[in-house]
């Protein structure tokens, strides 16, 4: 009998070890049997200490994270890709796992049956050393990683260390500064100051690093007044170098930087300072790669070349994250770092995807950031909302113009989509040709919301009219909101209709006062702290704003704090609210940090008595501005 | 649903009998991973209900959210009609190498093997009456199991900004969405693997939940 479905699954198969070892009969027979498992990002496919399945995996598509928890900690061990496999364990010893296996992104997975496999591992030789060396070198991944979390730093962790292997050209600089023995001081720093570094280092003819000097150096040999600027630089160059091999790991790196007390590693072709130098490590490089400095991390975004890298300047942000919450840094700080942090992460993303393009952009255009990250109000990774503005051009070049603009947007959505921003459900993203338009366009847009309001209209310029500019012609962005403050002055309907769907947001208590939950779905029993508290303090700023004509103004923390200095009769509601708005953006990015999700929808019987009553006490301000809108805009008739 | 055949019932073959006495059980609430899906899809020589046949069933089992390779059926049939037009699209010969079986041994072994299987196709509604039209005529009334429809699925699952009531959505663009490979596109068991696989990723999307009920699915419209 044909089995198309078992074929293919062979075709596959046969292209990774151990099936491409298999006889193609025997192949077909393994296909035939095997299970095919679809994983959602996150959810897990077995867990640490459980038994073990009666199967083990290879990964079709996506990537299956295998993770050890030790004291608490859940610490990544490997990554498994397209091919690999894993949960071999019941091949082997058929205990418990060892590990937990959690999807990192939406993956395909095969299960094949272990009894189905078995025959071969006794039988073939070849088949059981690779599968064999397979599960030994997981085994070994997690041992040494636990070995190093407490040794050394609980920082450097396998994670880390897999990032940096593939972040060599970021962790030490290729193409070092140099100059010759015969150079005087003033050379040097002519030098230094033109390439904007702080270190340099003096070769021989054979281009061998004989002695580094760095800025310290200048400011207590030279600045001091012990050499003259006209001294020879071997007279205050620090002699011999501390040379290493470029296979050098993070922690070596680390430790020989501390021990040495210097700021500067060489590393040379051979690993002494007897070769041929090929580049220098410094403390900063080394920081970077810790990666718990946000100015750092700015800094690193602006100079990266690769996607990849990105990426895990990306990842270190919740690590950065964690810490300040722990820290108990003030919410508008932190929201600002984190804004700060990510928009340099787009901008440098953008200039990455320009830079593919064939041609430079034929006319200005603006990249807009909307909803969460239009109010810089982003603190865990969430999905992308975003558009682009560009010049009118004339309606027969429209076409192409847009064109290119949606090419682009394609690229930067991808990007950062690779480095970690989900692509956005809605499809509210500039890769969308409706949200890709000429500025005269989105005028018009914009005013169609504004006059003929819908259900649709209302909702999508709650998220449009909380736009941030980003990269490009800011005049192109400034004119939207023009719009959007003109639409506003010419009729209070549309206000009053933004006012009705706050109100409309489900209420956070019930009659008894008790939290109300979501009565099905995945979330069954959980808190949505985001529709039933925070939406409503998010539209109520932006509506007071709007009436009040405040431009540029779109944070709501910030949006609150004017409205208290322009209607002081109403200042303490709207500073409550400030106050309300700061503990639930806490509270829902310690949930997200705490589960490794939005941190949306909270489990009330994770929540402590005191959390529960601090949750409570946000609900009042919400009630109080509910309140305010019905009246100022006579809600009630239009209810 | 269907009703029960009007013609003289009592010269049922067995196996019909068998499949009958399967959906006397009224269980609508078990969890979905206790039950059994069939996603299936046929090859016909057109898309008339009365002049077309069925050339070939495809149909791959579906249990605790996975896709078991093993509970498959892939069947070629035996038919008089023939239609060169749609030879091209999937590529059945009239005389063609593969194994091909009588009409009636296709539906023997097809209804033996979905059983009482909550059915899945796309675009539903024409495999559901081509293998009513066989069934007739083998003499046997229509099919009773429950049916899905990815289409009908992939709609709801949509954001409701671009939820549109009218739109259908065609095999290739649920491909497309859903980041689905396109392998064996046009055979009936690339079909129906195709449309287990777009099953496995709506569901998760409708509602964000796995624990919906299989006749939450069943009234999706």
């Amino acid at each position: 009998m044909k089995n198309t479905i078992a074929e293919r699954i062979q075709d596959f198969l046969k292209q990774f070890p151990p099936f491409d070892m298999l006889q193609k009969e025997e192949l077909l027979s393994v296909s035939a049997q095997i299970r095919v498992l679809y994983v959602e990002k996150g959810e897990y496919i077995f867990r640490q200490d459980t038994a073990c399945h009666d199967e083990f995996y290879i990964v079709r598509e996506g990537a299956i994270g295998l993770y050890r928890e030790f004291e608490e900690d859940e610490n990544l061990v490997d990554i498994c890709d397209t091919g690999d496999l894993f949960g071999l364990r019941i091949v082997i010893i058929k205990k418990n796992y060892r590990m937990s296996a959690m999807a990192n992104e939406e993956s395909i997975v095969y299960a094949i049956p272990s009894v189905v496999f078995e025959p071969f591992i006794e039988e073939n030789k070849e088949v059981n050393k690779f599968v064999l060396g397979t599960f030994a070198a997981h085994a070994r991944n997690y041992f040494t990683e636990t070995e190093k979390g407490q040794r050394i730093d609980n920082t450097i962790s396998i994670e880390i260390a897999k990032d940096l292997s593939e972040l060599r050209s970021v962790s030490y600089r290729k193409k070092p500064i140099t100059c010759s023995l015969e150079d005087t001081i003033q050379d040097i720093a002519q030098k230094m100051t033109k390439k904007k570094v702080d270190y340099i280092v003096i070769v021989d003819n054979n281009k061998c690093p004989k002695g580094i000097i760095t800025d310290s150096d200048l400011r207590t040999k030279v600045a001091t007044g012990l050499f003259s600027l006209v001294s020879k630089v071997t007279e205050i160059m620090v002699s011999p170098v501390m040379a290493y091999s470029k296979k050098l790991t993070v922690a070596e790196a680390q430790i020989a930087l501390i021990k040495h007390d210097i700021s500067h590693l060489c590393i040379t072709k051979d690993g002494t300072p007897n070769s041929k130098l090929i580049g220098i490590l410094s403390d900063h490089d080394l920081l970077v790669s810790f990666g718990n400095n946000p100015s750092v991390l700015i800094k690193e975004s602006k100079r990266v070349k690769k996607l990849q890298n990105l990426r895990y300047i990306r990842k270190q942000i919740d690590k950065l994250l964690k810490t300040y919450l722990e820290q108990d840094i003030p919410t508008p700080h932190l929201l600002n770092i984190i804004s700060e942090i990510n928009e340099a992460l787009l901008v440098r993303v953008i200039e990455l995807a320009l830079k593919e393009m064939v041609s430079p952009p034929p006319v200005k255009f603006s990249f807009l950031v909307l909803g969460s990250q239009g109010r810089r109000e982003q603190l865990l990774l969430t999905d992308q909302d975003n558009a682009i503005v560009f010049e009118d051009v004339s309606e027969a070049d429209y076409e192409i113009t847009q064109s290119y603009f949606l090419e682009l947007a394609n690229k930067i959505t991808k990007g950062l989509h690779t480095i970690g921003f989900e692509y956005c459900p809605a499809d509210m993203m500039a890769s969308n040709p409706r949200w890709c338009m000429a500025v005269s366009k989105w005028e018009m847009q914009f005013r169609n919301w504004m006059t003929t309001p819908t259900e649709e209209g209302t909702l999508l310029s709650s998220i449009f009219f909380d736009f941030q500019h980003v990269y490009g012609g800011l005049v192109l962005a400034d004119r939207l909101s023009d719009v959007v403050f003109e639409g506003v002055n010419k009729s209070n309907r549309f206000l009053s209709l933004l006012g009705v769907s706050a109100l409309q947001k489900p209420s956070p208590l019930g009659f008894f006062k008790q939290f109300l939950v979501e009565q099905n779905g995945e979330h069954k029993d959980s808190f949505d702290i985001k529709i039933r508290a925070m939406m409503v303090l998010i539209d109520a700023a932006r509506i007071l704003t709007l009436y009040h004509n405040l431009k540029g103004v779109n944070n709501t923390l910030l949006r609150y704090e004017k409205l208290a200095e322009l209607e002081p009769k109403n200042a303490a509601i709207f500073e409550s609210c400030a106050k309300a708005f700061r503990v639930l953006i806490k509270f829902r990015t310690r949930q997200g940090l705490l589960h490794k999700d939005s941190g949306r929808f909270i489990k009330l019987n994770t929540l402590s008595k005191k959390d529960k009553l601090r949750l409570k006490r946000c609900f009042r301000p919400i009630r109080d501005i509910q309140e305010l809108l019905r009246i100022r805009f006579q809600l009630k008739t239009l209810m | 649903m269907q009703f029960w055949p009007k013609k003289n019932n009592t010269n049922f073959p067995d196996f019909w009998w068998e499949y009958l006495d399967l959906f006397n059980d009224k269980d609508q609430n078990a969890p979905l991973k206790d039950l059994r899906f069939v996603a299936f899809d046929t090859e016909t020589t057109g898309f008339d209900y009365t002049d077309d046949r069925v050339l070939s069933i495809g149909a791959i089992g579906i249990k605790n959210n996975s896709i078991n390779v093993s509970d498959q059926l892939e069947v070629y049939l035996k038919q008089d009609i023939f239609n060169e037009a749609t030879v091209e699209i999937h590529g059945i010969r009239k005389n063609g190498t593969l194994d091909k079986i009588s009409e009636g041994d296709a539906i023997l072994q097809f209804i033996r093997y979905i059983g009482n299987a909550v059915l899945i196709a796309h675009h539903a509604n024409f495999d559901r009456i081509m293998i009513n039209k066989a069934l007739q005529r083998q003499g046997l009334g229509d099919l009773k199991n429950k049916i899905i429809d990815t289409g009908v699925l992939f709609k709801n699952s949509k954001h409701q900004i671009y939820h549109n009531d009218r739109r259908h959505y065609s095999l290739d663009e649920l491909c497309s969405e859903l980041k689905i490979s396109k392998s064996d596109r046009h055979t009936a068991s690339g079909d129906a693997f195709i449309t287990a696989m777009a099953f496995l990723k709506i569901i998760p999307r409708l509602k964000k939940d796995k624990q919906i009920k299989i006749n939450e699915l069943l009234a999706l419209r």
